[in-house]
């Protein structure tokens, strides 16, 4: 462990930087070890709680399994990502999923970046409140908030019908949980109203981190707002920015609460975590949702791919490594 | 100092391991054991009727409840997977009839000495007993019996020209009516189990059934919807969804939604369980619901499909199982038999609105007091039909669900056949569910 230890990171800090190896100081050395003392003990529980599940999910994918069957499990192959892959549900359900990420996650960016200026510009003394104010929605337990707007807009309970019967389109009758758009509409309102203050909390973190010369100096020359903000602010945000992002998708690629309390799939409002929870948890079939588990882990893998190399998102550097 | 910080964060791990632990340990070391008996919610009539039978048994054994979810499917998930870990600590549990089978078959519910069979099954109303039996074998004790009666307002009714009371009514007749005087038929159309109560229904009343061969094994099930029986449940669900007889809810509406849409202004009939009579009688007394509205409801059988043939209600309720691998089987049963004593069903029904699966039960002049409606139930009970009864039900239910949502895209010319090709496919493991 300990020379494993020791070995890592030397590598994989000096690889794409330096092709030849240079010897380490002492000082070096013994920095290295004790981060890996440090480090060591999360290093171990993250080993247990996620590496060994998932290499059981994996296992468990290539077995026909039923909870309540357990003597007819059989090993199947990959029989069980047959069944996944050349169903349309799962493309609908990852269709969905998709949707949602990209709706969410773009329309939560733009909102979360103007609340970020405004926290960034507010006065002193109105400051702090309206931090809080901002972040009390992400304070709400995801499950609560999605009742709440459930029971929102439910048609025999809710109040926004009767408040908004003015706007076209929205009447007393109508049943928002009863087709796929209005539905889609509702969880995708919910989910932005309660994590746009994550996305802006990240976004104040990178705003404060683009240096106030920069700007003074842009404003000596004559730039307008949007030329300072477009040619200064914008471009030395773009880690902060994209590690927002990042982290928003995979969040909502994930999604769950929402479309389990509105509608729990109905009216083709599936989402994978749905149809992994209902093959593996109401359905008892082991097999069947270890693989769908499977397939999902790696969709959130593939996010992650091509968001660090393709946008080259750096996330050592966000934290002020590199 | 870091030496001694190390020491006491150690012990403190330690205890924050082990606390938990011996929490988990069962008995309280009285002597007396202590026996779990996991329970749906209520409105805590069996956390009474567990004191009384702890009482009872003058220190045989201490009967505790642990409340299940919410909902008869969340309910399901969490015993079967404790019991597929071979959970000791459940000694007793409410169980919903449909998923009695699948917790039956792997051998999870431990078998009912048969003395205490016998006993159990003396004046059950039938369709209990067939919700408690699997493969002719009596697997759990019935506890309550729970029917859909047809709840109707009789100013509407009048209005309709129908009295649902004396002669019995079809489904027709309903649609007919609602569309005659502009009102809304309150019946439970969301994507949950209570749409396949209502699919079961119409299959069983119109003779028909949703599995021909329930007790076979999954790859070898045979679906009775493609059939006229099937057919005819599709046109009646179809026509409700696609005429908007149930009114803009409908496709989201539980029983509760159903209960609000029949005590506002359009409402004029509805089927329910008994629930909904407990639940008027508190809004009157809570003042959230007009007295004039109370009085104006009647109830009777389930409608009918076809004119002239007897109808087979739904049925539902609680039935109670011993868990396999408790280690008090004997006091289980014990307990068990004190449970479904026909005072005890009594004083549930009185209380918590649950009709007793014993007909003595019935006899109690406070429960015909409370349920002036207690022997239409009653006759409800005998006639109702099971949902189906295999261990694949769930995949039936959701199958069913899946296919027959929302109400106005049932076709009876496509639906019956496309939801048998799809439950087919996911039975054999071809399809996601």
């Amino acid at each position: 462990m300990t020379t494993e230890a020791q070995r890592a990171p030397t590598t994989a800090v000096q690889a794409p930087a330096k092709p030849r190896k240079v010897p380490k100081s002492d000082r070096a050395k013994a920095e290295a070890r004790l981060g890996w003392y440090l480090a060591g003990p999360a290093f171990v529980v993250m080993i247990a709680v996620t590496v060994y599940p998932i290499i059981q999910a994996f296992f468990d994918s290539l077995y026909r399994y039923r909870l309540t069957a357990p003597s007819d499990k059989a090993f199947v192959g990959l029989h069980n990502y047959q069944v996944v892959l050349s169903d349309s549900l799962f493309w609908q359900s990852l269709g969905v999923t998709l949707f949602i990420t990209v709706v969410t996650v773009a329309v939560e960016v733009v909102l979360g970046f103007g609340l970020a200026l405004v926290m960034h510009r507010a006065v002193k003394t109105l400051r702090g409140l309206l931090r809080t104010a901002i972040l009390v929605p992400y304070g709400i337990i995801t499950v609560v908030s999605a009742f709440a707007w459930f029971y929102m807009f439910d048609i025999t309970s809710g109040f926004i019908n009767h408040w908004f019967d003015w706007v076209p389109g929205i009447s007393e009758n109508l049943n928002w949980f009863a087709q796929q758009g209005t539905s889609l509409f509702v969880i995708c309102a919910s989910e932005i109203w309660k994590t746009t203050p994550f996305i802006s909390l990240l976004l104040l973190a990178g705003l404060s981190q683009v240096p106030t010369e920069l700007d003074e100096a842009a404003v000596v020359d004559g730039a307008t707002w949007g030329q300072r903000l477009r040619r200064v602010t914008l471009p030395n945000m773009k880690a902060a920015i994209m590690v927002a992002v990042l982290f928003r998708a995979l969040d909502a690629f994930r999604i769950f609460d929402n479309v389990f309390i509105m509608t729990n799939g109905a009216n083709k409002t599936t989402v994978l975590s749905l149809l992994a929870y209902r093959t593996s948890i109401v359905r008892l079939e082991i097999g069947l949702g270890s693989a769908i588990s499977v397939l999902l882990f790696l969709c959130v893998i593939g996010i992650c791919w091509l968001f660090i190399k393709l946008f080259n998102v750096d996330l050592a550097s966000q934290r002020g490594e590199g | 100092m870091v030496r001694r910080r190390t020491k006491l964060s150690a012990l403190l791990t330690a205890l924050v391991v082990v606390a938990p632990l011996g929490a988990c340990a069962s008995g309280s070391g009285s002597g007396e054991p202590t026996l779990m008996w996991y329970t749906n919610p209520d409105n805590g009539g069996q956390a009474e009727i567990a004191n009384r039978c702890t009482q009872q048994a003058n220190g045989a054994y201490r009967l505790e409840v642990s409340v299940l979810p919410r909902d008869a499917a969340s309910q399901r998930e969490q015993l079967a997977r404790r019991l597929a870990a071979k959970d000791s600590s459940i000694d007793l549990m409410s169980l919903d009839p449909p998923f009695i089978p699948e917790l039956s078959e792997p051998g999870f519910l431990a078998p009912i000495p048969a003395d205490v069979a016998t006993k159990v099954s003396q004046n059950i109303v039938k369709g209990a007993l067939a919700g408690a039996t699997w493969k002719g074998k009596l697997v759990a004790v019935p506890f309550w019996a729970n029917t859909q009666l047809l709840w109707y307002r009789k100013s509407v009714a009048q209005a309709a020209g129908l009295d649902p009371a004396t002669s019995p009514v079809t489904w027709q007749q309903l649609m007919d009516a609602v569309k005659k005087t502009d009102k809304f038929l309150a019946v439970q159309g969301a994507k949950a189990e209570s749409l396949t109560v209502w699919i079961n229904a119409l299959v069983e009343s119109a003779g028909g059934h949703i599995l021909e061969n329930p007790e076979a094994p999954a790859e070898q099930l045979k679906l009775g919807l493609d059939t006229p029986a099937g057919r005819a449940a599709a046109n009646i669900i179809g026509t409700i969804g696609r005429e908007n007889l149930g009114g803009p809810a409908l496709p989201t509406a539980d029983e509760n939604a159903s209960l609000t849409i029949f005590q506002g202004d359009r409402g004029s009939f509805m089927v329910n369980w008994p629930f909904v009579w407990s639940a008027m009688n508190a809004s009157v007394q809570a003042g959230s619901l007009s007295k004039s509205v109370l009085d104006d409801v009647g109830w009777a059988l389930y409608p009918q499909v076809n004119a002239g043939e007897q109808t087979r209600p739904p049925y539902g309720g609680i039935n109670l199982g011993v868990g396999a691998f408790s280690h008090h089987t004997d006091l289980a049963f014990q307990a068990a038999e004190c449970i479904v004593s026909p005072a005890n069903q009594s004083y549930y029904f009185e209380t918590n609105g649950n009709p007793p699966a014993n007909t003595l039960a019935y006899d109690d002049p406070a429960v015909t007091k409370a349920f002036p409606m207690a022997n239409v139930i009653e006759q409800s009970l005998e006639q109702a039909a099971p949902r189906p009864q295999t261990p694949y039900y769930n995949e039936v239910s959701s199958g069913l669900q899946e296919t027959w949502h929302p109400p106005s895209s049932v076709n009876p010319d496509t639906t019956p056949q496309t939801s048998t090709v799809f439950i087919t496919d996911v039975l054999h493991g071809n399809a996601l569910l």
